[in-house]
């Protein structure tokens, strides 16, 4: 799933600053799991700007609502009947999120409330981690189902560079080299002569911005309509 | 103008070079005046390509004004800046201002340097580098089209015989020379029986090794790596000896240690020669090579 945090509230507020009718617009997906921007985090989101707004003496109308996902038109369109009546629709959904519905509603000022971080995995309570950069061409039959692309600082597909030490990485002592990683689980099953074949370069070609794609089933459909 | 070096690894039972770091800014009078005391006591001067991501002059640069001083030149060459449209450019630069020898490695991370903030490339891995050095030896480049004119470089790579697990490191290390590497230089080393255990296993393959030689200056800087540099182990012999010596001679101390570890390679024909770090103090490798003798 997409991980993502909030921002610190005061550059929320700094973001805010002089619109009087704010509708903070939840995700019910990726980033409600990741506790940064589903129904709860909103409820507790339009809380403490409503405070802010009590202590500060400034009347400001603040509501709340959570659609099952932003990046989806049909739950888009459920707030058509709504929109008209704020200044401002502060949005708690990825930077995916927060484009489609700026892209839905395009007269309205479209703010995000979420940092983007990482598509990841829930390690544990509360722990994310990275686990896929989208680099287009999965090459995780060759690595033991471990992914070099993201889990290397530098990317390296053919072995650790000089810096591994002790199985952490040079860039953060507090995490993995990712090859010794790879290394330990080739061993286990029985794979490392995967080790000794050379990576070709990587075709960044793939993974040139932005990225589109239509499956099959509706690539008729698409060209009948162009 | 064909790589020296390579000439020097055909010839010699024992090749010595010692590495130049560029400064930063455009003052290069202490430089140059490094390079005119080591060309005729070295067999190559490896020039790095800025070092723990720290941003100076390039290696190209000075590998170019070594040449002009009449010494011998090794371009290090590493993928953190560079994209693959870059790395082949300054490849073609190099050879073009006779430039033929190239040691070729991934880089530090950017974190570890002055810029943090620098988006860090890695286009390529310092195996695939290597490649791309023998397509264009060849007369290719790294998508197929023809050169007009080819490269003649004698390309390298580097190890880290301490690595902790090995065996990831050897594997990459067997696939550099399986993508052309003829030399291979080691991180630092201080415990040779433990690199005479890395040479069993380098042994089997048709390359040159040069181990790597850091000058100590203190017991500090010793603990220093042990704890903060990946790959490097002083044992405490080392360390203590460093301890010992009197208040402002530790270097002395140092040059005798590393004196002692390549006189020890050279006789016991331990390996193929000795890769000189005195980082920073560039002026004292005459005096590392003369107690190495």
């Amino acid at each position: 799933m997409i991980v993502a945090k909030r921002k610190p509230l005061e550059q929320i507020e700094a973001m805010l600053e002089g619109f009087n009718k704010i509708l903070i617009v939840g995700c019910g997906t990726c980033v409600a799991v990741c506790m940064a921007g589903g129904e709860k985090e909103v409820e507790l989101l339009a809380a403490e700007l409503r405070m802010r707004s009590k202590l500060q003496g400034r009347p400001r109308t603040i509501d709340e609502m959570t659609v099952t996902r932003q990046c989806d038109k049909e739950y888009l369109d459920q707030l058509a009947k709504h929109v008209a009546d704020y200044d401002v629709i502060l949005s708690t959904g990825c930077g995916a999120g927060v484009q489609f519905l700026a892209e839905r509603y395009d007269d309205k000022i479209v703010l995000p409330a979420l940092n983007t971080l990482f598509i990841g995995v829930a390690e544990g309570p509360g722990i994310w981690s990275q686990r896929c950069m989208a680099c287009s061409e999965c090459i995780l039959d060759q690595t033991g189902g471990i992914c070099p692309m993201t889990l290397c600082a530098k990317n390296l597909l053919n072995g650790p560079c000089g810096g591994t030490n002790h199985g952490k990485c040079e860039v953060d002592g507090q995490k993995d080299c990712a090859w010794t990683l790879i290394y330990r689980r080739l061993e286990k099953l029985g794979r490392l002569d995967l080790l000794e074949k050379i990576q070709p370069p990587k075709d960044y070609g793939a993974m040139t911005k932005p990225g589109r794609f239509t499956h099959e089933a509706f690539q008729q459909a698409e060209q009948h309509e162009e | 103008m064909v790589a020296a070096l390579r000439d020097a690894f055909a010839q010699k039972e024992f090749v010595v070079t010692a590495e130049i770091g560029p400064p930063k800014g455009t003052d290069i009078s202490d430089l140059i005046q490094h390079v005119e005391l080591l060309k005729d006591k070295v067999d190559g001067l490896n020039v790095t390509d800025n070092q723990s991501s720290v941003m100076r002059i390039s290696s190209l640069a000075i590998c170019r004004v070594i040449l002009d001083h009449g010494g011998e030149p090794i371009l290090q060459l590493t993928c953190r800046d560079r994209n693959r449209l870059a790395l082949q450019s300054e490849l073609l630069s190099a050879a073009v201002l006779g430039v033929h020898n190239v040691l070729c490695l991934t880089g530090d991370y950017v974190s570890v340097g002055d810029h943090p903030q620098a988006k860090p490339v890695f286009d390529l891995d310092s195996v695939q580098l290597l490649q791309t050095v023998g397509l264009l030896n060849q007369g290719k480049d790294l998508s197929g089209s023809d050169l007009q004119g080819k490269t003649d470089f004698f390309a390298g790579a580097v190890v880290t015989p301490e690595a902790d697990p090995i065996e990831p490191q050897l594997a990459k290390f067997r696939k550099k020379i399986a993508a052309g590497a003829k030399f291979i230089q080691t991180q630092a080393i201080y415990d040779l029986d433990n690199f005479q255990r890395f040479m069993e296993q380098a042994r089997k393959h048709d390359v040159k090794i040069m181990a790597g030689v850091v000058l100590l200056v203190s017991a500090g800087m010793a603990r220093y790596m042990n704890k903060n540099v990946p790959g490097i182990f002083v044992p405490d012999k080392l360390v203590e000896e460093m301890a010992q010596a009197p208040k402002g001679k530790g270097i002395e101390a140092g040059i005798a240690i590393a004196g002692r570890m390549i006189r020890q390679l050279r006789d016991e024909k331990l390996c193929d020669g000795v890769h000189i770090m005195a980082i920073g103090k560039e002026g004292r490798v005459p005096d590392i090579l003369e107690a190495a003798q």
